[in-house]
């Protein structure tokens, strides 16, 4: 699951990725026309829209991407660094770049890409953007109130509006489309009457078929992404059906095995606790992990489920919801989940709890009933040790990002 | 040898999504530029002066988050590899020139000091809004951040608005 870094990508090896993203982030942008000025600002004045282009497509492409693989279960949206809302600021400082933008005519992005290739009006657009830093940086106390005046944390504009994501997505991608029709439409008319000489800015789509077969591939992700329940919801809704789970195969533990590993201190069992915090504070087997059955679809506890030669034993208050969570790990591709047959409270009454029946039937009892009385006494001892050591879980942070 | 066509807008659209979409994907972070430039101004001042950027409040955070090691930034590296990324395609599209890009109507001397000068808003205005079009305002529409998109909506309707005043630059 994304994001890779930091643990699948070191933080150290993430800046020679950031490297090669560069190098293919400049590659695009001077492609695409980036590098020259006079392309730069010509959406302000309607004959050559290819910046607007360019923009609203990778940003559609991207905030499609995201969608979709958040709702497939293979990024972790709640690591991924989301910008901060300042209102204030983000308002007066886009206005501020927006003026900079037409007078100087490049944005930092491009101005590295064009001064690149050796435009010596993007080199000193550079110089300039240095100055305009240093300024900011000399003066922040008297623009630090500004600058963090009307936080919103980290607000999502579909919350902000008050839709749901979906409807938010699909609004701003009709809006795109319907932009890149109406500005091919003004940038005929504004170029029809400009001098000869101007080159035509209308893209060619040349050869047709790819162009149709990429747009008819993002049709599908991005309605896949729309229209198919996500990941989350279709199992928990699965599980949900009691009959389902019956009849899901997948192994258990009883509870004397579950005593006699804990006692003998096996260290390739992992007890994952599904059950509330304020439960498992109050009592919990030695070693336990509390998660809820939703975190178990987070990044943050795929480090802990994956450990190398750790059987992972689901256990909850009840056999069912033990199950239950054991079947989501299972699904979610973690390695043979087992689940805690009869649950922890079958495990506190044949336990912990453990009262010597009077009548014993077989020889084979003899032998169960004495590791259980033996484990009554013993387990709550470990228990009560336990208990000061229960260590607070490690969160996942957010990534951060940003300029 | 004439200078190789552009990309269709759509297509590099296409493919500039997917490298965000990929950088989010294993960095957890969007694309910027300009704070590169903020490392940049941060180790000058204080190769400088050492003394004024443990002073100052915005140097002393700065530091503080980077191990005092201002160039060591995410961003930093990215930017050198646009530089060399920007280098190679205008090698092989033939676009490789030192010029200094005007209108005809327009002397050296305007289009010198409005670059310095525009330079110099883009620089604030990203300190300010906390990025750029690329760091707030494409990042931000990718994540769908309500501080990214408000920022790019003030980016490209400030442009819209000053644009007439400005037009002799560039028409």
């Amino acid at each position: 699951m994304g994001p890779l870094v930091p643990d699948l990508i070191g933080n150290e090896l993430n800046f020679v990725v950031a490297l090669f993203i560069g190098v293919a982030f400049g590659f695009i942008l001077e492609q695409a026309g980036f590098s020259t000025s006079k392309k730069l600002v010509g959406l302000f004045y309607g004959y050559d829209f290819t910046v607007l282009r360019v923009f609203f497509t990778a940003g559609v492409t991207a905030m499609l991407g995201v969608i979709a693989l958040g709702h497939f279960g293979l990024l972790d949206v709640s690591l991924i660094y989301i910008n901060p809302t300042f209102l204030w600021s983000a308002l007066i400082g886009g206005f501020i770049m927006g003026l900079g933008f037409v007078v100087g005519g490049f944005c930092p992005g491009t101005s590295f890409c064009a001064a690149a290739i050796g435009k010596i009006d993007a080199m000193i657009f550079i110089a300039g953007s240095f100055i305009g830093v240093l300024i900011f940086a000399e003066g922040y106390p008297l623009f630090e109130e500004l600058y963090k005046a009307e936080y919103w944390g980290y607000a999502r504009i579909f919350d902000t509006v008050g839709m749901s994501q979906g409807q938010f997505a699909f609004l701003l991608t009709t809006a795109a489309l319907f932009v890149f029709w109406a500005t091919t439409l003004v940038e005929n008319k504004v170029n029809a009457c400009l001098p000869a000489g101007r080159e035509k800015s209308n893209p060619e789509f040349r050869p047709l078929k790819l162009y149709m077969g990429l747009t008819g591939i993002a049709f599908i992700i991005g309605f896949s992404a729309f229209f198919l329940p996500d990941v989350k919801e279709v199992y928990l809704k699965e599980v949900e059906d009691v009959s389902y789970v019956n009849s899901y195969k997948i192994k258990f533990m009883t509870v004397d095995e579950l005593a006699f590993r804990i006692l003998d201190n096996d260290k390739s069992i992992q007890i994952i606790d599904v059950r509330s915090l304020r439960e498992f504070k109050k009592l919990s087997l030695p070693k336990s992990l509390s998660f809820s059955v939703n975190e178990l679809f987070n990044k943050s506890v795929e480090k802990i489920l994956t450990i190398k030669y750790k059987k992972n034993i689901f256990i909850a208050d009840d056999e069912l919801t033990s199950k239950r969570a054991a079947i989501i790990a299972d699904k979610l591709g973690y390695v043979e989940p087992v689940f805690l047959k009869e649950g922890l409270s079958g495990f506190k009454k044949e336990i912990l709890e453990f009262q010597m029946p009077s009548e014993i039937k077989s020889r084979r009892e003899t032998d169960t009933f004495r590791f259980r009385e033996k484990a009554s006494r013993e387990i709550p001892v470990l228990i009560e040790k336990n208990k000061n050591k229960i260590v607070p879980k490690k969160e996942s942070k957010r990534a951060i990002g940003g300029c | 040898m004439n200078a190789t066509k552009y990309m269709n807008p759509y297509l590099a659209g296409f493919f500039l999504g997917l490298l965000l979409l990929a950088t989010i994907y294993i960095t957890g972070r969007g694309l910027g530029a300009s704070g590169a430039v903020k490392s940049g101004v941060v180790s000058v001042v204080q190769a400088v002066t050492q003394a004024h950027t443990e002073q100052a409040k915005f140097y002393n955070e700065y530091l503080q988050e980077h191990e005092n090691n201002p160039l060591k930034n995410w961003l930093v590296f990215e930017v050198i590899g646009v530089l060399i990324g920007a280098f190679i395609s205008g090698l092989i599209s033939n676009r490789l020139k030192f010029t200094l890009e005007h209108s005809p109507k327009i002397q050296v001397r305007t289009r010198v000091i409005a670059a310095l000068f525009g330079g110099l808003l883009f620089g604030f205005g990203a300190q300010l809004g906390r990025g750029c079009t690329s760091g707030a305002a494409l990042s931000g529409m990718a994540v769908l951040s309500t501080g990214g998109i408000l920022t790019m909506m003030a980016i490209f309707g400030g442009a819209y608005m000053f644009a007439y005043f400005f037009r002799k630059l560039w028409i």
